[in-house]
């Protein structure tokens, strides 16, 4: 580790008078300080927001409002996130172990650095992300956990966050703090896929700070989680689907998928969600929107079975949800 | 090997050959164990109650030392860099800036280490402990990714990581051979494990197996894998003039001792091993090089050295279980009848140690067969050399060969259990040798009655929504071993209390607790009367705890000790004892004194005898007979291992709902202690079936994944309740009737998760670990 020096913040607009070049927020600190273990992450500074506002609120209209800086367990235990959103409580229980869920925090959760094994190889391994324009070394190395969506020739990594997944299928927005001033963004607009910059995960402005997530009203009562995995717990998602179906009829009213451990982001499956909208509320109707989902995956070495995996969870968590709404 | 080796290798092994010969025909009375250890008819004693580890209280509260926890004045901690190429050499090696931050107290690198010479590797002597004989940080060279090139000591941990992370080294890489394909291709070498050539040829299993009206003939693939024991490596060492003091993390103190001392150039008294607690070894907890380098370290800087490796430096330090390319094929008549068992295959190993992963060893008494043919060759990689890794060889050498017979089973319509039963062999079928104690068949009814075997269902036809569900089962072996070296001491005070030294081991298994049973009833003495010590080279005996021979070890020391004791003790008791005139062999201990065996009534007390001989104490030390019962019985311990697993038709989860293993392993001494043994041992056998995988870039020659994060393990939601049952036979043969129950519990355990996976999905699956991918 680096050395590097440590404040807390009182306030959000104290975090940013803190945050100078070099700095690093920090939260639950449940990846960041394990990569500055590892000497991939190096801050000069970190600034603790973990005592910035961590609270839910109801918003006017149905919605909920929570603090950037709620622990993880608070939100997938909070009565409302139950009732109103099971597949954000599912997401967060599946994440991790009940340690570092006490631990991460709502935003950290969302600004962890993607998964790959030669990213965490500072020594001995070619990253783009870690020194762009390096070379990677996944690409035509160990790469069944990567990415077959949005991925580019200079990254194939995969984010890792379970809760992330559920957040983009719920129409989520970020509540984000600059010097500048604040704004509010889509959820699903956050996250960048690779192209040219791996090491850029974020549109975030340098010193930008997420002080809260809006959740919207539901669009269904129903919503699930579902996490493919190698092991029963403690492992990152090989496939995930966040979803929320609303059927009327036998006919899909409306529906919003989100998947997890394919793509660089947490990936929104609009081209699914098109394809559904309409449709007879059937298993060869879900079948068909996964098809056009993935029509465009492209599979590397180790990892082309996850196009299949994908297709298969995705019908699998909506026939569930339709199953349940009949 | 050269030709001159391999010309002396066959003139030993012919006279190794003919003394064998001379063993197996012995009569049993001539051989250790020909004479039923005394205390196998003691039923009503400590041996078999389920006494709670008495290490547990100190561990509970913390209050047990490990070797990174031992204090010493003036301690300085080590951070090792690691090598980034796999062959070549250091071109340049820039220490300036590590060597100016802040803390630290020497960068040592082959410039400045002081000269030493390797390690003895494991095997190439009786007290060889060494995991490779390569130089460390004697030159430029490197030999593998992830080999030491320097070591930082500072103050604190945090300065020594941090300062070696400012080590730079510009290598020049040469071409390395990573690549296990490619390697084969170029062809192949016998393998020796343990002196022996790891080949058998029985008649023409090749003929035969083509002659065979049924047959099956598959190849299966098992992976690396590394060791990730609860306590990674570590140790505290330091100096006092040319004597070497090491608190070290081992399952061999008095091996590491004289390993050590051939590396630095002392006698092996120069160097004291200590060892009281041990969070796991496994296989590994031997000599490698990193306390070599503490050692160095220490002696360069004239400070102690504290040197705990990170999970990632055990990775790429510390060896673990080389890949197995097998083929299994096997012959068989209309009525299951084997008429060849064919096993072959290559693994891979390095230059710089003996151990080629012997798969085969299982096969060579598993079942009989009109023919064998047995071999396993040889690739060597440059790469960390490989190591012993709980069962090596028959961890995954039982998977191949006990998927092989499911396989047979199923197209002969036939049973597995029934199978693997008329195949039964009722003596040692490659060797010829009795059996000293056999029950698998046995084990197999009452496990299959107790786990519902007969609810086994056709492949692929039960369904509980969208879960698969099958059943599986196969047989575990190992082998009993006795190793030569073992020897104790015992002393005796005129208060009645004992202590047993012994030069062993307690890594987490139960030991101390089971020894200090075994020595109490022994004794005559109850358990608090009792105390064994371990764990220190400058105790008696050279006993590795591995091969999962420690109980024998230390029993049949014991049994000498304790020979050598009651005769001290009669001579003590002189003419006015009751036991007079009584030879050693007559008498044993009982509540607190010795009594004749076959006439209890006839005894006196320790204190009696002590005081009326106005001693204090007596002391007694002795060397366990060579061990010949090796060669005069073929020895083994077997489980019948049951597997339900479930498979989700969607995603191709695997998880296993239900787990039974039934042992036949001799008597239990601690069924408590036991049962965790047999536990542990199949819940590291469900890592091997199902997720543990060392990702091993053959571009680079470089572990991936040294990280529990992406190096998966079982966790608590991937084991079932397992049930633990067995047979509780003893061997007439061993001391306590006992066998070593350390390793067996990872046999068989593979294939009964494959097999019941099978049985699942009508799917089968060859090579580990059995990921969902491969049953998409």
């Amino acid at each position: 580790m680096t050395p590097f020096s440590y404040s807390r913040a009182s306030d959000a607009a104290d975090a940013l008078r803190r945050a100078t070049a070099g700095a690093k927020y920090l939260g639950g600190g449940t990846n960041l300080v394990d990569l500055m273990r590892e000497t991939i992450e190096r801050p000069a500074a970190l600034v603790d927001v973990t005592g910035l506002s961590a609270t839910i609120e109801e918003r006017q209209g149905g919605g909920l409002l929570i603090g950037a800086a709620t622990r993880n367990t608070a939100v997938a235990e909070h009565r409302a996130v139950r009732e109103r959103y099971p597949v954000l409580a599912r997401a967060i229980l599946a994440g991790a172990s009940a340690q570092i869920r006490n631990m991460a925090t709502m935003g950290g959760n969302i600004l962890q650095r993607t998964r790959c094994t030669y990213f965490y190889d500072d020594e001995g391994s070619q990253c783009n992300k870690r020194v762009p324009g390096e070379g990677c070394d996944a690409i035509e190395g160990f790469n069944r956990i990567h990415a077959i969506l949005g991925a580019s020739p200079a990254c194939v990594a995969t984010h890792p966050s379970d809760m992330c997944v559920a957040l983009a299928a719920l129409d989520a927005t970020v509540h984000l703090r600059s010097a500048g001033g604040e704004r509010v963004l889509p959820f699903t607009d956050l996250h960048r896929l690779p192209e040219g910059r791996p090491d850029i995960e974020t549109v975030l402005e340098p010193g930008e700070l997420i002080v809260a997530i809006e959740l919207p009203p539901p669009l269904a009562t129903r919503s699930t989680y579902r996490k493919v995995r190698d092991r029963a717990s403690y492992a990152f998602a090989l496939v995930s689907v966040a979803a929320t179906l609303a059927v009327e009829e036998g006919r899909v009213k409306d529906v919003r998928l989100a998947l997890g451990g394919v793509a660089h982001k947490p990936w929104r499956a609009f081209k699914a969600e098109d394809a559904l909208r309409g449709q007879p509320a059937t298993e060869q109707a879900f079948r068909a929107a996964a098809e056009a989902e993935l029509a465009h995956a492209v599979p590397l070495h180790d990892n082309a079975f996850k196009i299949e995996l994908t297709k298969r969870t995705i019908a699998a968590v909506l026939g569930e949800l339709a199953g349940e709404a009949a | 090997m050269n030709i001159v080796e391999q010309a002396t290798k066959v003139t030993k092994t012919a006279a190794q050959g003919l003394m064998k010969k001379a063993v197996e025909l012995a009569p049993d009375s001539w051989i250790p164990g020909g004479n039923p250890d005394p205390l196998i008819r003691q039923q009503h004693g400590h041996v078999g109650k389920p006494v709670s580890r008495l290490d547990g209280p100190v561990k509970v509260r913390g209050a047990a030392p490990f070797a990174a926890e031992f204090a010493t004045e003036g301690l300085v901690y080590a951070s090792v860099a690691f090598s980034t190429v796999a062959k070549g050499r250091i071109a340049t090696l820039d220490t300036a800036t590590a060597e100016a931050a802040p803390g630290v107290v020497l960068v040592m690198t082959y410039r400045n280490a002081p000269r030493l010479k390797p390690m003895p590797a494991f095997m190439s002597a009786a007290k060889a402990a060494g995991g490779d004989s390569l130089p460390i940080l004697q030159d430029e060279r490197i030999h593998w990714n992830g080999q030491p090139v320097a070591v930082v000591l500072a103050d604190t941990q945090e300065q020594a990581d941090h300062a070696k992370s400012l080590i730079h080294v510009v290598y020049e890489a040469e071409a390395a051979t990573t690549s296990f394909e490619a390697d084969k291709a170029r062809g192949t070498e016998p393998a020796l494990f343990q002196g022996e050539l790891m080949k058998v040829e029985i008649g023409d299993a090749e003929t035969a197996l083509a002659a065979a009206p049924h047959r099956v003939d598959a190849t299966y693939r098992t992976p690396r894998h590394n060791h990730n024991a609860i306590e990674p490596h570590a140790a505290t060492v330091s100096w006092n003039g040319d004597e070497l003091r090491v608190h070290d993390a081992s399952q061999a103190v008095v091996h590491t001792a004289w390993s050590l001392a051939q590396v630095f150039g002392l006698d092996e008294k120069q160097v004291h091993v200590t060892s009281p607690y041990v969070g796991g070894g496994f296989g590994s907890k031997t000599l490698w090089q990193h306390q070599v380098l503490a050692a160095a370290a220490a002696k360069l800087a004239g400070r102690p050295v504290r040197i705990a490796l990170s999970r990632e430096g055990v990775y790429r330090m510390v060896g673990g279980r080389s890949l197995t390319e097998q083929r299994v094929a096997i012959g068989a008549g209309d009525d299951g009848h084997f008429t060849a068992i064919v096993h072959t295959g290559v693994t891979a190993m390095t230059r710089h140690n003996a151990m080629p992963e012997p798969f085969i060893v299982a096969t060579r008494s598993a079942y009989a067969a009109d023919t064998f043919k047995l071999d396993v060759e040889v690739v060597h990689l440059d790469m960390l050399a490989n190591t012993f890794m709980r069962a090596p060889g028959e961890a995954v050498g039982t998977f191949a060969l006990e998927c092989a017979i499911d396989e047979l089973a199923d197209r002969l319509g036939m049973d597995p259990i029934e199978l693997r039963i008329r195949n039964e062999p009722d003596k040692d079928p490659t060797q010829g040798t009795p059996f000293s104690s056999r029950h698998i068949v046995e084990a197999y009814r009452t496990g299959a009655e107790r786990f519902g075997w007969h609810n086994r269902a056709a492949p692929g036809t039960r369904r509980e929504g969208e879960w698969l569900v099958g059943m599986g089962c196969a047989t575990g072996t190992y082998p009993y071993y006795r190793m030569p070296g073992g020897a104790a001491r015992i002393t005796l005070t005129r208060d009645g209390r004992a202590t047993v030294a012994v030069a062993a081991h307690e890594m987490g298994m139960g030991t101390a607790t089971v020894h200090t049973q075994v020595a109490a009833e022994r004794l005559g003495l109850e358990l608090d009367q009792v105390t064994v010590v371990y764990g220190d080279s400058t105790l008696p005996g050279v006993v590795l705890a591995g091969g999962s021979q420690q109980t024998a070890s230390m029993g049949a020391a014991v049994i000498a000790a304790q020979h050598a004791l009651v005769g001290e003790l009669l001579k003590l008791a002189g003419n006015d004892s009751p036991l007079a005139g009584l030879k050693p062999a007559e008498v044993g201990g009982l509540d607190g004194g010795l009594c004749k065996l076959d006439e209890p009534e006839r005894r006196e007390s320790y204190a009696s005898i002590l005081s009326r001989a106005g001693r204090d104490e007596v002391t007694a030390e002795a060397e366990a007979p060579m061990p010949l019962e090796l060669q005069h019985w073929s020895m083994h311990s077997h489980g019948a291992m049951f597997c339900e697993v479930r498979v989700n038709a969607v995603t191709g989860e695997t998880r296993v709902s239900r787990f039974l293993g039934s042992f036949d392993c001799g008597r239990i001494l601690n069924p408590k202690t036991a049962t965790s043994q047999f536990r542990g041992g199949i819940i590291m056998g469900l890592g091997l079936a199902l997720m543990e995988e060392t990702q091993f870039d053959e571009r680079k020659g470089r572990v991936m994944n040294p990280s529990l994060a992406e190096y998966h393990l079982p966790v608590h939601l991937d084991v079932p309740a397992i049930d633990v049952i067995w047979t509780d036979i003893p061997d007439p043969h061993t001391p306590m009737g006992a066998h070593g129950i350390g390793e067996i519990g990872i046999t068989g355990t593979g294939a009964a998760v494959a097999n019941a996976v099978y049985n699942a999905t009508g799917k089968r699956v060859r090579d580990l670990p059995l990921t969902l991918d491969k049953l998409l």
